[in-house]
């Protein structure tokens, strides 16, 4: 295993820890009000100090972590069927239905894909769920190229044609005999992706169309500090940087497999 | 009893606005426990009409002709109907053993998969009749191969697991196309030998394909010759007594042929654009002027011989 991977998954590993065990960890309610403490600095009561509403920090992050990591799965997972399903279709058939599915990712890759979010936003209504399938739903065109581009090259192998040869059919030849070939490749524009749907995320929570307060998600505790950053650095500061680490734990992981 | 009637098989492929005719009316039958060789140079369409007896040739742009297997016209048959076919009653070996086996599964799961497909067997048995297949065509220490993927084993092996898989399910024809064209001389009598054996032991019928015409005079008990994509001689006794021009050049220029061998002039005419006539004569030594006009029909010469040239009496051996 190379040096990449491993720190990828170090920093992934450590960041599950703490989202599974946030309630057990975090020592505050991440929703108390606490009109005593409010926006007082790190310090060691809160360890990295409360926000305009005296709310623990560390514990609001905490929960936080198991949005994002949620949201990185889920709305990968949903890019992944969607992705592989057209791609796999479109590589295998060819001719028409190729061209139609290509096309139809073309179009789906004209528009600008945060304003395409920000008009599903609109429609659906802001839970956590709805944010990671639309998440989903606009990022699976990349992964429909890259398994399409797999499939193709796959499916011209010898083994496929003896497959066909001793009487498989088509949805045995691709599913057992292409899709586990194109693995590789995908595994890794998925753990890209879920760096890519964190970040989303965060920014439409940023925004205000993504996770709703009171919900901790990091984007949104960026967007409630940025009012009062001259006064609460560390309620930009320490979000920031969880989203970065986050981000470049996946993309090391990624970059790690692609060796 | 004849098992396989293959009747002006036409196989054409459309390169932009141009046709290749990859095999132009071919015809041939295999009789039941036969071994027919199919013999030609590189790119005289032996591959591809042995592909089109099932119908896996799907970018062809025509098909044509018949195929009788067993009274039943492959080539009208649905996709479902044609998949019952494949593998359980007719099967094939290929070329590359190792790269026709999928590298991410182990050979028995492989093997296990297509038992399943075809017969009605549960995992249980599909494995013991697995391990069976592979103890028969030779591999050693069955149990620890079974649990190994393609690239752990050496060429030969993998041969002999193909050849396992594909009579895994009991088939009656065998289409092996060049399937020790890879491999190197001792394994390649190694796999011969096993071919035969196992052939014997089921009267299966089997349609050898290859260049290498010393294996088919081994093997064979009939013989084709293919040309520019049409078999231009068919029989018995071709190795003693060839007919065909062609044929007798293709033999003479085998090692170990006594007398002098014939060099061809010229190269195989394109696929795009064959000469009018019979397609052999720009390189025939004993060409006449009706060879340039009427392409010469298959007339049986000899008993169970037939040929298709104009020239063929007058030929000197």
């Amino acid at each position: 295993m190379n040096k990449l991977i491993l720190f990828g998954i170090s920093i992934i590993a450590v960041l599950v820890l703490l989202a599974v065990f946030a309630p057990f960890i975090s020592p505050y309610n991440p929703q108390a009000i606490d009109v005593e403490n409010i926006l007082s600095p790190p310090n060691r009561v809160h360890i990295l100090g409360t926000d305009s509403l005296g709310r623990d920090l560390f514990s609001r992050m905490l929960y936080g972590t198991r949005v994002s990591l949620e949201v990185g799965l889920v709305a990968v997972s949903v890019s992944l069927i969607i992705g592989v399903l057209l791609g796999s279709l479109a590589g295998y058939w060819g001719g028409r239905v190729d061209n139609l599915i290509m096309r139809f990712v073309d179009i789906m890759l004209c528009f600008p894909t945060f304003f395409l979010l920000l008009a599903m936003v609109a429609f659906l209504r802001a839970t956590i769920f709805n944010i990671m399938l639309i998440i989903g739903l606009t990022s699976w065109m990349g992964i429909a190229r890259l398994v399409r581009a797999e499939v193709l090259s796959i499916k011209e192998k010898d083994f496929v044609r003896y497959a066909k040869a001793m009487g498989a059919g088509n949805f045995k030849i691709i599913s057992r005999h292409i899709l586990p070939n194109a693995l590789p490749p995908v595994l890794v524009a998925a753990v890209l992706g879920m760096g890519g749907a964190i970040l989303t995320e965060s920014a439409l929570s940023f925004l205000g169309l993504g996770v709703q307060p009171p919900t901790a998600s990091w984007g949104n505790i960026l967007m409630e500090g940025k009012a009062v950053i001259d006064i609460g650095w560390w309620l930009t500061l320490f979000p920031g940087m969880a989203i970065l680490v986050t981000v470049l734990g996946y993309n090391l992981l990624g970059e790690g497999l692609r060796k | 009893m004849i098992i396989l009637d293959v009747k002006n098989l036409k196989v054409y492929f459309s390169r932009g606005k141009k046709l290749i005719k990859a095999v132009d009316g071919v015809s041939f039958s295999i009789k039941q426990g036969e071994t027919l060789g199919l013999a030609g140079e590189s790119g005289s369409g032996k591959t591809v009409t042995a592909l089109s007896l099932t119908k896996l040739i799907s970018e062809a742009k025509f098909l044509g002709g018949e195929v009788v297997f067993k009274q039943k016209d492959i080539l009208a048959l649905a996709s479902s109907q044609l998949q019952k076919i494949r593998g359980k009653e007719i099967a094939y070996i290929f070329q590359n053993p190792a790269s026709s086996l999928n590298p991410v599964f182990r050979i028995g799961s492989q093997m296990v998969e297509i038992i399943m497909m075809h017969q009605n067997k549960s995992k249980k048995e599909a494995k013991s009749c697995a391990l069976k297949m592979l103890q028969r065509v030779g591999i050693p220490d069955v149990q620890k191969n079974f649990e190994s993927y393609p690239h752990q084993l050496s060429g030969g092996m993998n041969q002999r697991v193909m050849i396992a898989m594909a009579l895994s399910c009991q088939p009656s024809l065998l289409i092996a196309d060049e399937p020790t064209t890879n491999l190197d001389l001792t394994t390649q009598a190694q796999i011969l030998e096993l071919l035969q054996k196992i052939k014997h032991e089921q009267n299966l019928s089997l349609l050898f394909i290859t260049h290498n015409l010393e294996i088919l005079k081994r093997l064979v008990d009939r013989l084709a010759i293919m040309y520019a994509a049409q078999i231009v001689e068919f029989g018995e006794n071709l190795f003693e007594h060839p007919l065909h021009p062609y044929t007798q050049a293709l033999l003479s220029a085998q090692p170990g042929f006594e007398g002098r061998s014939q060099i061809l002039k010229g190269e195989v005419p394109s696929p795009f654009d064959f000469p009018a006539g019979c397609r052999f004569h720009p390189r025939c030594p004993f060409k006449k002027a009706i060879c340039e006009q009427e392409e010469p029909l298959m007339q049986e010469r000899e008993k169970g011989h037939f040929v298709a040239c104009h020239v063929a009496e007058n030929v000197v051996k």
